[in-house]
């Protein structure tokens, strides 16, 4: 919060993932993924990653800023837990890679960070809140060919919420949310959204998706 | 933020500046791949019109224009129509009816830059206007600086000594460093003080002296203890009077000489970063043991241009038309 009242960029999102602000907090916003929704998802997309790739070897979890990166970061201690294997985390800012620059505001630039064993002949796993119109895993994709050269790159996303304008699709899905292109889904994590000087060990309450406008 | 033109370091206010910052920071890190190649100003032309000769700032340029995809072209005024005669608005007119989307303009004269704005739609960045400005070296400065002192320059006092009287590296320093809370002591012989610097001291709170020693080694100067030194150069080529009398008393007085680097070190310990914009004159503002130093960061402020020039491109030119503000 902090960090976008001083920031005057648009914070790295896309419409329809919106970043929300306390001022533009949605008062009619219905709560479709609670605290404990998220966290059994992201439990079972860990075991989804990890009985697809037939355990935890190769594999590079990397999360797109902002909220990709906690994700990322929770799916990895998750892995962790269940096979007793640290697996590496690295994250992907596609800013620079995007399509549609020209038509948004300038856009803030988060930072990339590979971890030290790289992606070449790896599997990639990208990590992000909401999938949406896909251009962001498009310029995902184009970025991480500048990296290197995965075995295979798959794509776990917290929430699905449908009109791609791109033929992409998820590996590994949260929940998959039917919506209007009208409304707004909200992701709210509490390493990106908790109030400042909460208690970041029982902030778990935080975390929560909802969904606000439309014509309902 | 969408900002159009980059023509003053005054135009920027902390967030903005801070933004640029961040954004060169993760621009650094390309520069460290083996591929050193974003998509993200394809199909966006980009002239270095240079008016004034330079290396750093016309590479560094072109360099961050290649790197993000954008089309670079170099114009100097010497191989260019202005020596046939014409006119600075005829040459800019003349280039900007070929649907270009900046130009980096370095010339001669003060205040060119603002003037070349309201002729042209391109975005304009002022790569250094006479004795005026030059935003995107104060910004590269503040970059390394900030790198080297821990990542903040709030309460720091960096110390600037030379020829603050034609520098224009000097007065966008002053202020992008202000901005960030830095504090500054600038140092010149009388001399070499640009006229009305007291009023303006007073007003934007920087301190002057004509006392280097006095200033780097005793605690009792109004800023305290330097956190940084930046060296200028002393612009020989902007000189017409006699403004100190031989050259080895400008080093033995202003100079960063062998001896006075020594007591330095002695004084605020051998890591105190050492700036110089260049091209240095080695043996008269700044001596061979300085510019070589362990905490030179003479070669870091280079390379820390492209990455800040890549982000002042991506800041003015990745947003639509459309949108700016």
């Amino acid at each position: 919060m902090v960090a976008a009242d001083r920031h005057p960029l648009t914070p790295s999102g896309e419409a329809g993932k919106e970043v929300e602000t306390v001022a533009d907090a949605p008062t009619t916003a219905r709560v479709v993924m609670s605290s404990g929704d998220v966290f059994r998802a992201l439990r079972r997309i860990a075991h989804e990653i990890l009985e697809r790739n037939k355990g935890s070897d190769d594999l590079v979890l990397i999360g797109i800023p902002s909220r990709g990166v906690p994700l990322a970061r929770r799916l990895a201690a998750i892995i962790a837990e269940v096979e007793g294997e640290h697996v590496p985390v690295g994250e992907l800012d596609v800013t620079m890679y995007r399509d549609d620059l020209r038509s948004q505001p300038t856009r803030a630039v988060s930072r990339t960070v590979i971890p030290p064993q790289g992606v070449d002949d790896r599997v990639v796993v990208l990590v992000d809140d909401v999938l949406y119109s896909g251009r962001t895993i498009r310029a995902a994709l184009e970025a991480l060919t500048e990296i290197g050269r995965p075995r295979a790159v798959r794509l776990a996303v917290l929430v699905d919420r449908g009109h791609r304008d791109l033929p992409i699709r998820a590996d590994f899905v949260g929940k998959n949310l039917p919506t209007s292109s009208t409304e707004r889904v909200h992701v709210r994590l509490t390493e990106t959204d908790a109030p400042e000087g909460a208690d970041p060990a029982g902030g778990s309450a935080v975390d929560e998706v909802r969904i606000s406008g439309g014509d309902r | 933020m969408s900002r159009k033109h980059l023509l003053s370091s005054a135009d920027l206010d902390r967030a903005e500046i801070e933004a640029i910052l961040d954004t060169a920071t993760s621009m650094h890190d390309v520069q460290r791949r083996s591929v050193k190649k974003l998509p993200t100003l394809r199909g966006r032309t980009v002239i270095n019109l240079f008016f004034e000769d330079s290396t750093r700032t016309r590479s560094s340029f072109e360099l961050a224009g290649k790197w993000m995809s954008a089309d670079t072209i170099n114009i100097t005024g010497k191989g260019s129509s202005t020596s046939k005669g014409e006119s600075l608005r005829d040459t800019v007119k003349t280039i900007c009816a070929m649907a270009v989307d900046c130009l980096v303009i370095r010339h001669s004269a003060s205040g060119s830059c603002h003037q070349v704005a309201q002729w042209v739609d391109a975005s304009i960045v002022n790569a250094g206007d006479g004795t005026h400005e030059h935003p995107s070296q104060a910004l590269l400065d503040a970059y390394t600086l900030r790198h080297r002192l821990g990542g903040s320059l709030d309460g720091r006092h960096v110390v600037i000594v030379g020829d603050l009287a034609h520098s224009r590296v000097f007065r966008s320093n002053v202020i992008t460093l202000s901005r960030l809370g830095a504090r500054v002591t600038v140092v010149a012989p009388p001399t070499l003080m640009p006229s009305g610097i007291g009023a303006w001291s007073a007003a934007d709170g920087f301190a002057t002296s004509w006392d280097l020693d006095e200033t780097l080694l005793s605690d009792s100067s109004p800023h305290g203890a330097p956190d940084a030194v930046m060296m200028l150069r002393v612009q020989r080529e902007r000189m017409t009077g006699g403004f100190f009398p031989t050259e080895r008393e400008y080093s033995d007085g202003y100079g960063l000489t062998a001896q006075r680097l020594e007591s330095l070190y002695a004084a605020r310990g051998a890591d105190i970063p050492i700036l110089h914009p260049g091209p240095m004159n080695r043996g008269l503002e700044i001596s061979a043991e300085a510019a070589d130093a362990t905490s030179s960061v003479i070669l870091d402020q280079v390379s820390a241009g492209v990455a800040v020039r890549m982000a002042i491109l991506y800041h003015l030119l990745a947003s639509g038309e459309e949108v700016a503000a």
